[in-house]
């Protein structure tokens, strides 16, 4: 079973070609164009359209969009819907190394690179190679470009495809970042229905050499597998994945986490903890509908965490109909303002510690006159956004990060918690 | 780093061309790469700059690698156009790949397998051979594909070359890449090749395995994705396989996971210790529930699969019926495939809190997903007995909120549930009713009068409700009709009281007289004899109890989920087709079953099995077979409906009457293909042939009485078919006495009786005497005798109406088994049938000859015919603006050149 795809498209919000690289001269750019064009024409909103399509000559597409740019690929064979997808997003991650922002302009302006690039990533159709960083030391743009013929760097082929050998820095550091996302979904009554808390170890290495590194996380498998009695908290990790450097045969063994870091910012691993987590920031509102020319919003915000800990940026969006007018509002705490263009209110508390209750109320006029039985109004979710630092919901820790390179210099590892909301919804009666 | 490239793409005063020919061979080094990069914006927004071919080669010869590569990226596109000129640079490429800058071999070699010249190939087979050898590992792996590339032009080259020898060793390289690429290179050969080329051995499995482990990502699904061909020998090795495919899910690529899932449900399949299946399920079920947390293109493709997997193994997510739930920012085509996979995970245990979800969403604002979550609720009350209660009193509470499509959806599947639990929640048909009036959907109003035909005993004033709908009978569509006829059968039969039976006479008026489906009217003329001759026969059909239905829509066939299984992640698995079905080979004529596939939407909920999965087979449709053969046309239209029933029906209904037999003519010729056979025309035999003769088509045709009596009033009939072929006069055979056998040609008409669909070359025919049963043959239609003698174009409007028709209005197609062994003598035999004679060229040791015809309603064929002399093998290639003819086209021109 093999899948390539015949040609990768680079095209504009209107379904237009901008840049194409056609890897097996069996589809046509212009057909490609005429049937992305009525593709996108027919919805308006691409949203509805799911990313595989299937048209009536034998050719299937499958895209994504980046800002203003629709990333297409047109192949006739069974290809892995998964790999062509994820590569796609990839080559958005390399054209935004090299050209800061993805989009119309920054094509244009590069369409030499992005050629050099299409030529390199993909070879007849097949995913090769899309380590942005090591890319770049071999293809670069105009004002980086040095004139002696390049040479494919050791990194392409290598076992360790991530980093190219002979770096050098003066002080080596690293910095390790633990991000947890909280994911909740609260029903109108006031019952979680779903909660997740998925986290990420996010690595900035400024290694020299090729520094062998070691993770200790207070994993319980580990630990009770080390027959250590669990002093402090040791926690269960749902579901791992790591980056490509770390070597997962030996994960799987022994539960280690080792790895040759690649140079810059990664993410190590990523986890997720489904267990049922307590609304960190919980809301309610009391809305109030006064015969049809009035509405008024009470909202309440608790913080449920350790008072020790504050919550910063805390950005909580009420939705109102669409066509409020007149804002009347006041907080306890904080600012509150109406977005029009978001048809919500959005209330913003710079720092909520812990243990606290603030209040917001706030009133509109609703000028529309509305049908007796009129369908009903969008039922947007009240949203949620904040941070919360050197806080972690699942009591993550790093016990050690061990850094070995043959010149034998000491790195410092510097480790960052921090807790923010993911999908965090509540939903409106 | 950005760029400044933008500048590229202003165009100047003076003529663009003529001043990038000057710029590009201009002495200085920066002007002409500027000239080359200005020529690429130009190809990039799509002007044709080809005539620049030869002063764009010359600028290959460079150190500068940018340059050379923007001149390579000029020749992928423009080699084919000037195939002559291309030779120009085999030899700076044939340097290149032995440049001492690895980047440099593997560009030129890379790049020579792109262009599809017959020329260039030649030249790349010495320099390939060098490069699967090379010292650098980059190389390798670029000459790798190259093999792959090599192998799509010219697969014989390949083979005698020993390429495919060289690719398998390269499954033992050191270079995790290189085997990635050998063995995505190699599992492409052996999809397009019968033979076994590619086998996995357990000595090249435990390379594989090793390779996997240091690759990178993309290497390891092109490695797990072939692995999954393998079939382990017996349980252990599948264990070890799975052992070391499984750390794999712990990789950060989706695809890898899914890829690894993929290989592990396939080996479980062998594994028969119950521990280890559990164990298994257990490990595989948080990987599939963090797809879900990816960018939301590759969670639609997880979740294609997941609905796969949970159909087979529905224990792995059985828990996590959660992570399914739809949030508020989901992309609706993500939403979409999470409700269907709620309804397959909906259990008693959680159907409470699944019932609250559909009910939000069932007041969302997107139209189709609310109806999906309606509908959703409903088959969850066909599927779990105990929570049909439960499901009601939520669809009652929708039907309250008054919304117009929720109602109307509502209804749809109350019906269904009726049909699921007869006499069992009818009580609510009151609250129904109310809604009668906002009923605007064919399907809700069939099923609302569905409801109260069924019914009719236990709703009161069920006559003057359905009355109400009467007065707009001939306005309804046919679903409507069909509900409303039968419904008002049941009423009159259930209460044969005067109203009813004053609507019974209107409604069978109105469907026997005033229509013209005839489904309608054959339904109502057996209700009418039915009720005519015995009510209580009626009774007995009408009111027959009904089948108890089950939820099994989208439910797929075994064999089927077990096809689609082995190719998780796969295109196949998110269409839920096996990949036969959408999978088209390039350059030959489109099958017509590519069409039927166009439609990849889930058919919603359905009584029959078979709806939700169509698998675009068209076999299917040819239940019966009649005892002749039946000839399929080559490229694999669909097979025509039994032939025996439907022309039954088109004999009686047709406007051109049977014709009869009248005065004898005997034509005389070569021996006609005989068609029925004497063995099953129970001693008649006909042999007959569509020819043209003097621009007109005539179906000659012969008859031999091989039986025992007198054959007399021989009638013919065609059938509705392609070119609309009828009779066009009678048919002329005089009795025939035993032994006897006459011989006549029969005007033929053209665009008489069409058959829709799909072209094909089926003609069937029916012949009937006044001694015999009616006989019924299949004959093939060949093409040409539509060629009329008018498709001879001039030279000029052959070249425009080449160039103004798309290029995928081209396909070609091998004649391996034609020889052209003089061309004068094919072209004088191809213009007998009115293919004409445009123009010929020398390519090489082939000859090429241009050639047109025509077919009514002036559609043109214009085509190349390609050979060498004496030779055998005709490439005929042929532009059409209609595509659709093209497969007929080929065998027409295959059956001339014999």
């Amino acid at each position: 079973m093999a899948g390539a795809v015949s040609a990768l498209f680079l095209l504009d919000i209107k379904g237009r070609v901008l840049v194409w690289r056609d890897y097996r001269g069996d589809v046509s750019a212009l057909q490609a164009e005429r049937f992305f064009t009525k593709l996108l024409d027919k919805e308006g909103d691409s949203e509805a359209h799911s990313p595989v399509v299937y048209d009536d000559a034998g050719v299937t597409y499958m895209f994504i969009q980046h800002n203003n740019v629709f990333l297409l690929t047109a192949s006739r064979q069974n290809c892995n819907a998964a790999s062509i997808l994820l590569f796609l997003h990839r080559v958005v991650d390399v054209f935004k190394h090299y050209f800061e922002e993805l989009e119309e302009e920054s094509l244009r302006d590069n369409f030499v690179v992005v050629y050099e690039l299409l030529d390199e990533m993909m070879d007849f159709g097949y995913p090769q190679y899309t380590e942005a960083k090591i890319l770049s030391e071999f293809i670069k743009t105009d004002a980086y470009r040095m004139e002696v013929s390049q040479r494919p760097p050791m990194a392409v082929t290598n076992a360790v495809s991530w980093r190219s050998e002979g770096i050098r820095y003066k002080k080596n550091e690293v910095f390790l970042d633990v991000v947890e996302s909280v994911n909740i979904l609260v029903n109108s009554n006031g019952q979680i229905v779903r909660s997740d808390v998925v986290g990420a170890l996010k690595m900035r290495t400024y290694l020299s050499g090729m520094p062998e590194c070691k993770l200790g996380l207070n994993d319980r498998v580990l630990l009770e597998a080390q027959g250590r009695a669990t002093k402090g908290k040791a926690i269960d990790l749902d579901d791992i994945k790591f980056h490509q450097c770390v070597r997962l045969a030996r994960f799987e063994n022994d539960r280690t986490i080792s790895f040759i870091p690649p140079d810059g910012s990664f993410d190590l691993m990523t986890y997720r903890l489904s267990t049922q987590v307590k609304p960190l920031v919980w809301v309610e509102a009391q809305i109030e509908k006064h015969s049809r020319s009035r509405i008024e919003l009470m909202v309440k915000a608790r913080s449920q965490f350790k008072e020790r800990s504050t919550a910063t940026n805390v950005e909580i969006e009420v939705p109102v109909p669409s066509d409020a007018t007149n804002p009347n509002i006041r907080t306890s705490m904080g600012s509150a303002a109406y977005a029009p263009e978001r048809d919500a209110m959005v209330w913003k508390v710079k720092s909520f510690p812990g243990g606290k209750e603030y209040m917001c109320r706030a009133e509109f006029s609703l000028p529309s006159i509305t049908a007796e039985e009129a369908a009903p109004e969008k039922k947007a979710p009240i949203r949620v956004k904040f941070e919360i630092p050197y806080f972690t919901v699942s009591g993550i820790q790093v016990r050690y990060l061990k850094i070995i390179e043959k010149s034998g210099y000491q790195a410092l590892p510097w480790v960052r918690y921090i807790t923010m909301a993911g999908e965090y919804e509540l939903r409106l009666i | 780093m950005s760029g400044h490239d933008s500048k590229y793409f202003s165009t100047t005063k003076k003529g663009e061309i003529p001043e990038l020919k000057e710029e590009l061979n201009s002495q200085y080094k920066d002007k002409r790469k500027d000239a080359v990069k200005k020529v690429i914006a130009a190809m990039t927004v799509g002007k044709d700059v080809s005539s620049l071919f030869t002063d764009v080669v010359n600028c290959m010869q460079t150190e500068n690698l940018e340059l050379k590569k923007l001149v390579y990226l000029y020749l992928i596109n423009y080699a084919k156009s000037q195939p002559d000129l291309a030779i120009l640079a085999v030899n700076t490429f044939v340097k290149d790949s032995q440049d001492p800058n690895p980047l440099i071999r593997a560009l030129a070699v890379r790049t020579m397998g792109c262009i599809r010249v017959d020329k260039i190939t030649e030249y790349l087979c010495d320099p390939l051979q060098r490069c699967l050898k090379d010292d650098d590992p980059y190389v390798r792996k670029t000459a790798a594909i190259c093999v792959a590339k090599l192998y799509d032009i010219n697969a014989e080259l390949v083979e005698d070359r020993g390429f495919l020898e060289a690719l398998k060793d390269l499954i033992s390289d050191n270079n995790p890449m290189v085997v990635a690429n050998a063995v995505a290179a190699l599992a492409e050969i052996q999809d397009s090749s019968a033979r076994p080329i590619f086998e996995i051995t357990s000595h090249t499995l435990s390379k594989l395995l090793t390779a996997l482990n240091e690759c990178t990502e993309w290497g390891q699904v092109f490695i797990l994705d072939s692995l999954s061909r393998y079939k382990a020998a017996d349980a252990r090795e599948a264990e070890n396989i799975v052992e070391r495919v499984t750390p794999r899910l712990q990789h950060a690529n989706c695809a890898v996971v899914l890829s690894a899932v993929k290989i592990i449900l396939l080996q479980m399949e062998l594994i028969t210790s119950t521990d280890v299946v559990r164990n298994l399920c257990k490990k595989m079920a948080p990987p599939l529930v963090t797809l879900l947390s990816a960018e939301p293109e590759i969670q639609y493709v997880a979740l294609r699969n997941i609905n796969l997997i949970v159909q087979k193994r529905p224990t792995i997510l059985a828990h996590e019926i959660k992570v399914f739930f739809c949030k508020y920012n989901d992309p609706i085509y993500v939403k979409m495939e999470k409700l269907e996979i709620m309804i397959k995970l909906a259990s008693d245990r959680n159907i409470d809190q699944v019932l609250l979800e559909f009910k939000e969403y069932a007041t969302e604002v997107d139209v189709d997903f609310v109806r999906k979550a309606v509908r959703a609720i409903g088959r969850c009350a066909i599927k779990l007995e105990r929570a049909a209660e439960r499901c009601i009193s939520v669809l009652l509470e929708l039907i309250k909120i008054k919304v117009n499509y929720v109602v109307q959806e509502a209804i749809i599947v109350i019906k269904d549930i009726f049909r699921r639990y007869p006499n069992t929640y009818e009580s609510i048909i009151a609250t129904l009713c109310e809604s009668l009036d906002t009923l605007d959907e064919p399907e809700a109003k069939a099923s609302m009068i569905w409801i109260i035909g069924e019914y009719a005993e236990r709703i009161d004033n069920a006559d003057e409700l359905l009355e109400s709908f009467l007065e707009t009978f001939p306005e309804e569509p046919a679903l409507v009709q069909l509900q409303l006829l039968t419904a008002t059968v049941k009423l009159f039969l259930k209460k044969p009281t005067e109203g009813p039976q004053q609507m019974i006479q209107a409604v069978l008026n109105n469907a026997t007289v005033e229509t013209d489906n005839p489904d309608l009217r054959d339904r109502a003329y057996i209700y009418w004899r039915l009720l005519s001759t015995d009510p209580e026969a009626a009774k007995d059909v009408v009111l027959a109890e009904k089948p108890v239905i089950s939820d099994d829509s989208n439910q797929l066939d075994s064999s089927l989920l077990d096809d689609l299984l082995a190719n998780i992640s796969t295109l196949s698995s998110v269409y839920h087709k096996p990949p036969e079905a959408f999978v088209s080979r390039v350059k030959t004529a489109p099958r017509a079953d590519d069409e039927e596939f166009a439609d990849t939407a889930e058919t919603g909920y359905s009584e029959s099995p078979s709806q939700g999965v169509d698998g675009a087979s068209p076999s299917s449709s040819a239940g019966t077979s009649s005892n002749v053969p039946v000839k399929q046309p080559a490229a694999g239209a669909p097979a025509a409906p039994a032939p025996m029933p439907d022309l039954l029906g088109d004999l009686m209904g047709m406007d051109n009457s049977i014709v009869p037999v009248d005065e004898p003519t005997a034509p005389s010729g070569p021996p006609l293909p005989v068609l029925l056979p004497s063995t099953t025309g129970q001693g008649l035999q006909i042999s007959a042939q569509l020819v043209r003769r003097d621009g007109q088509i005539f179906y000659d045709i012969s008859f031999d009485n091989g039986t025992q009596a007198a054959l007399d009033g021989f009638m013919i009939q065609f059938n509705k078919n392609t070119f609309g072929l009828a009779a066009g006069g009678p048919l002329q055979v005089p009795p025939l006495q035993p032994g006897a056998s006459a011989r006549t040609l029969l005007l033929m008409v053209v665009f008489q009786n069409l058959s829709p669909g799909a072209p094909n070359s089926l003609l069937q025919v029916a012949v009937k005497n006044n001694q015999q049963p009616v006989w019924y043959f299949n004959d093939k239609i060949p093409m040409h005798v539509f060629f009329g003698e008018d498709g001879k174009m001039e030279r000029t409007s052959f070249l425009e109406a080449w160039k103004s028709l798309p290029d995928d209005n081209e396909f070609s197609k091998e004649f391996p088994a034609s020889v052209i062994s003089s061309i004068d003598a094919t072209v004088e035999h191809l213009a007998a049938s009115n293919v004409f004679f445009i123009a010929k060229r020398k390519n090489a040791n082939k000859d090429v000859l241009y050639m047109s015809a025509k077919i009514p309603r002036g559609i043109p064929f214009l085509i190349e015919l390609t050979a060498a002399v004496g030779v055998p093998g005709v490439k005929c290639a042929v532009k059409t603006p209609n595509k659709e003819m093209v497969a007929l086209f080929f065998e027409a021109m295959e059956s001339l050149l014999k």
